[in-house]
């Protein structure tokens, strides 16, 4: 019996000493560590700690420079991701390896052998999607999905090639709680039958909850290896950023009721604007100056075409429809919008956001062009840039945000996420807008700086500005927000006092019940 | 195990953002020279009376101006389309409908003269280019038609109506029922710039002053940044307050508006009537132009005047060592090719790894 307890738990894949040099930089440098079969293995560490190049390495999209990988025992060479197929291994991206063209069954089809005919991929994804709690339209076009129906499809796609070690990259972030909690399942469930979990992730509680061991990066090092359960969160978080995070402080508000309204949102309705895209009924709510307003819910349920209608990006008829300070906006642009004190910040950061090869001057350049012309422009109707005043203005973005970047004014494309989440809300706070409107403020962003841009949100709302967060992370929202309301098929629910609701009220209304089933 | 990698630079390599150019020029040459070397003919003759020889006289150096001048205006035009992302093929039908509204005026009314006629035919002739390239913008913005396929078909459209013209309406009543349209009379026709050394006319003027100007705009504006950031992503256009569609428009009339007056400035400087051909194929060289010019304006003068080059020296290898002046496009296929493939030099570096893992493996 023992000797078979021992064949279980035998290793399955190790990583000696393995280093990735990029120019200047040691992505990673000389990392060690471990899986065992039947083992769920964190991988811990901030963003540009070197997490994807280790698992790039893995899945062979990069080769190593220095150390060795051995899988089971043997020294292997991974030269790319269809001979670690082939060994076994299966790979969640974080960004994910879609193509927006295709169906979600011809994207599966394309990972797996030529021959299987797609409708059998069809039956076979939906079987898995149902097992495991991940429903999907295996017919609906990758383009028109949420981002996080997309990484739904990158599940099922790699649970489908049955690996024995499954590489999962911050999975959790776009999932509600009993979906997420549904996941756990699903992988305690794998690890019962055998299979090994690398997981990457940023919420130290799911970690703490899920893992047998842990292994924390930092700069490319490895840092340390911990037993997640003998570990609590802060001291996990401590040490991957290698300093005590700082808590959120809220300072309960007495006035709060008594507050002016900023920003109302009156029956705001809209038709589907694609194939796949949600209808926005009804939406209405207020926020008064001074409060963080929270909309929860599932990725798809029409965040993405409410952020869209808010901002600008897609006028409204009816002018009324929303209000900023008393005046009707509904079909102002928005620039128009943002002259009259709003600022927004949407969840894709590259593409959207900011432009990855514009310098970051630029990028400041571009949400600001209009709202502050007289700072920025010069030469009348030629409207020449003024390239220092725009570099002035990021040196005090980055000095008040501490983003961390090479160089004076690189390209957008060279930050880390968090680092460039953290210079597009500073573009914002910089401007003291009355009204701050914000998609995924922390997606894929690491602790430290998470808890910094939250804290920042929430001054600015004690400052006199008017917040609303669009967010998919019940926690961030239960930390910072005043009221959640929550999306659900392109409706929103009754606002709900964060102090007193509970996350279990939430994943009901996320899941379509209405408030008084939920309460 | 030896591979070769392409590794993504963390930031795009200034240096090779400028001596790419060059280094696709040496590789056109190199190409160029084993072309002639296959052919039989002594690699550095034909070298040198290909690149060198033109450049030696004056009057030669005045034909380059003239070749160079519609060259560097079209590509300056499609540098905005370009950098947009809008990928306008058709720039030689935009020429031809330059040079034909231009010349309506003389040719329809002969009798006009004056010093108001030129003004009016290069205002028609931009006229012409840009609203025959509204064509192809409509039908993008408003019915997502590939823009490189209906600007493209639009060229043999423009060819053809001129072909018509020039044999049916149009053609010279004095003629002797040559497929040419009238000559035109002194006070359409461009004028030199310096007559007493050459032939080259004020296009030439024009293309260094406009190229000057869109520099500018380009890179000091806030238009110039529009351009940059739809080009680049249309989403963060939207997110910075930029119409996708507006600039479908602009850019396609800019580049149209300056290959029609490229065209109504050859076919008044130049020619000085219309005929069946007006154009040597500059609105397709253009595009080699422009990207040899790295779309931008300022590079695209010294891209127009090297292009400009191969087509004199097609015509004067022609003459010294007899081989046909295709080679002409040969030539300008090779330097497409190799612009495009040292342009990767600048967002990829290039790394020989020797893997030592191999041993290991063993």
């Amino acid at each position: 019996m023992a000797a078979s307890e021992i064949a279980q738990r035998k290793q399955l894949l190790a990583v000696e000493s393995l280093t990735k040099v990029f120019g200047t930089l040691k992505a990673n440098d000389g990392v060690d560590f471990d899986i065992d079969e039947g083992e769920i293995h964190a991988l811990l560490g901030e963003n540009g700690a070197g997490k994807s190049t280790l698992v790039k390495m893995l899945f062979g999209t990069l080769q190593p420079d220095g150390g060795q990988i051995l899988w089971r025992g043997n020294p292997q060479i991974i030269t790319k991701p269809s001979f670690a197929r082939q060994l076994g291994i299966g790979m969640v991206f974080q960004h994910f390896s879609l193509f927006d063209s295709l169906s979600v069954a011809e994207n599966i089809a394309l990972s797996l052998d030529a021959a299987t005919p797609l409708s059998k991929v069809s039956a076979e994804a939906e079987r898995v999607a149902d097992k495991y709690g991940l429903s999907i339209n295996a017919e609906a076009m990758v383009g028109d999905l949420s981002v996080g129906e997309r990484q739904r499809v990158e599940i099922i796609r790699c649970l489908l090639q049955q690996p024995d070690l499954i590489i999962l990259d911050e999975p959790t972030s776009v999932l509600t709680p009993q979906e997420s909690e549904r996941l756990f399942e699903t992988l305690e469930l794998l690890r019962r039958e055998g299979k090994s979990i690398l997981y990457i992730s940023h919420k130290l509680d799911e970690v703490k909850r899920l893992c047998d061991r842990a292994t924390v990066l930092r700069h490319g090092k490895v840092v340390g290896h911990c037993i997640p359960s003998e570990e609590t969160p802060s001291s996990l978080a401590a040490m991957m950023v290698g300093e005590n995070i700082h808590t959120i402080r809220k300072v309960a508000d007495e006035a709060a009721g008594a507050r002016e309204t900023v920003f109302s949102v009156n029956k705001l309705s809209q038709p589907p604007t694609g194939p796949f895209s949600t209808a926005l009924k009804d939406i209405t709510f207020d926020v008064p100056a001074g409060e963080v307003f929270g909309i929860a819910g599932v990725a798809g349920n029409g965040q993405f075409e409410l952020f869209e209608a808010l901002s600008g990006e897609r006028l409204q008829k009816d002018a009324s429809m929303i209000l900023l300070r008393g005046e009707a906006i509904g079909n102002k642009t928005i620039n128009e919008r943002r002259m009259a004190g709003a600022a927004f910040s949407p969840e894709e950061r590259f593409g959207h956001a900011a432009v990855a090869t514009l310098s970051l001057a630029d990028n400041v350049l571009l949400s600001r062009h209009a709202s502050d012309a007289k700072a920025y422009l010069s030469g009348g109707l030629l409207r020449i840039a003024k390239p220092s005043a725009l570099k002035s203005t990021l040196a005090r973005i980055v000095k008040t945000m501490d983003v961390r970047k090479s160089g004076d004014n690189p390209d957008a494309g060279t930050l880390s996420g968090g680092n460039l989440q953290k210079l597009i809300l500073g573009r914002e706070f910089d401007r003291q807008p009355s009204l701050l409107i914000v998609d995924q403020p922390t997606w894929g962003v690491d602790a430290g700086a998470a808890a910094r841009i939250r804290q920042s949100l929430i001054d600015l709302s004690k400052s006199g500005s008017a917040v609303v967060v669009i967010s998919q992370d019940l926690d961030e929202l239960l930390e910072m927000c005043d009221r959640i309301a929550v999306m659900s098929e392109g409706e929103m629910s009754e606002p709900q006092q964060a102090s007193t609701v509970t996350r279990e009220t939430l994943g009901l209304l996320m899941g379509g019940a209405n408030a008084g089933q939920a309460a | 195990m030896i591979r070769i990698e392409l590794e993504k630079r963390a930031q795009h390599s200034a240096i090779f953002s400028l001596t790419s150019p060059l280094i696709a020029l040496v590789i056109t040459a190199v190409l160029g020279a084993i072309m002639f070397l296959m052919l039989g003919k002594s690699p550095t003759a034909a070298l040198y009376s290909y690149f060198i020889e033109p450049l030696t006289e004056m009057w030669s150096i005045h034909e380059l101006m003239i070749k160079a001048a519609p060259l560097i205006l079209i590509a300056t035009g499609l540098s905005v389309c370009f950098l947009s992302n809008n990928w306008n093929i058709g720039a030689e039908g935009q020429f031809i409908l330059g040079g034909i509204f231009g010349s309506a005026l003389p040719i329809m009314y002969p009798e006009f003269t004056g010093p108001m006629v030129l003004p009016l035919m290069l205002l028609m002739g931009i006229v012409g280019g840009a609203a025959y390239a509204t064509i192809p913008a409509f039908l993008k913005a408003r019915f997502s038609t590939n823009e490189i396929l209906s600007s493209l078909m639009l060229v043999y459209v423009a060819q053809l109506f001129l072909d018509w013209l020039v044999r049916g309406p149009w053609r010279n009543p004095e003629g002797y029922n040559f497929p040419e349209s009238r000559t035109f009379h002194a006070d359409a026709v461009l004028p030199e710039i310096w007559f007493a050394s050459g032939r080259a006319h004020w296009g030439f003027v024009f293309a260094i002053l406009i190229a000057v100007l869109m520099w500018f705009v380009l890179n000091k504006t806030l238009k110039g940044f529009e351009v940059r950031v739809l080009g680049l992503s249309p989403r963060a256009g939207r997110f910075a307050g930029f119409s996708s569609n507006k600039m479908i428009f602009t850019a396609f009339i800019i580049a149209g508006g300056l290959a029609g007056l490229a065209g109504i400035s050859e076919v008044s400087g130049a020619i000085g009537q219309l005929r069946p051909v007006i154009s040597p194929g500059y609105g397709f060289t253009a595009i080699i132009v422009a990207f040899l010019g790295r779309l931008n304006p300022l590079g695209i003068i010294a891209a127009g005047l090297i292009l400009a080059l191969s087509y004199l020296g097609g015509e004067a290898a022609q003459i010294s060592i007899g081989v046909s002046n295709k080679v002409s496009a040969v030539f300008q296929g090779l330097l497409l090719f190799s612009v495009l493939a040292c342009d990767t030099l600048i967002h990829y570096s290039i790394k020989v790894v020797k893997s030592a893992r191999g041993k290991a493996a063993l």
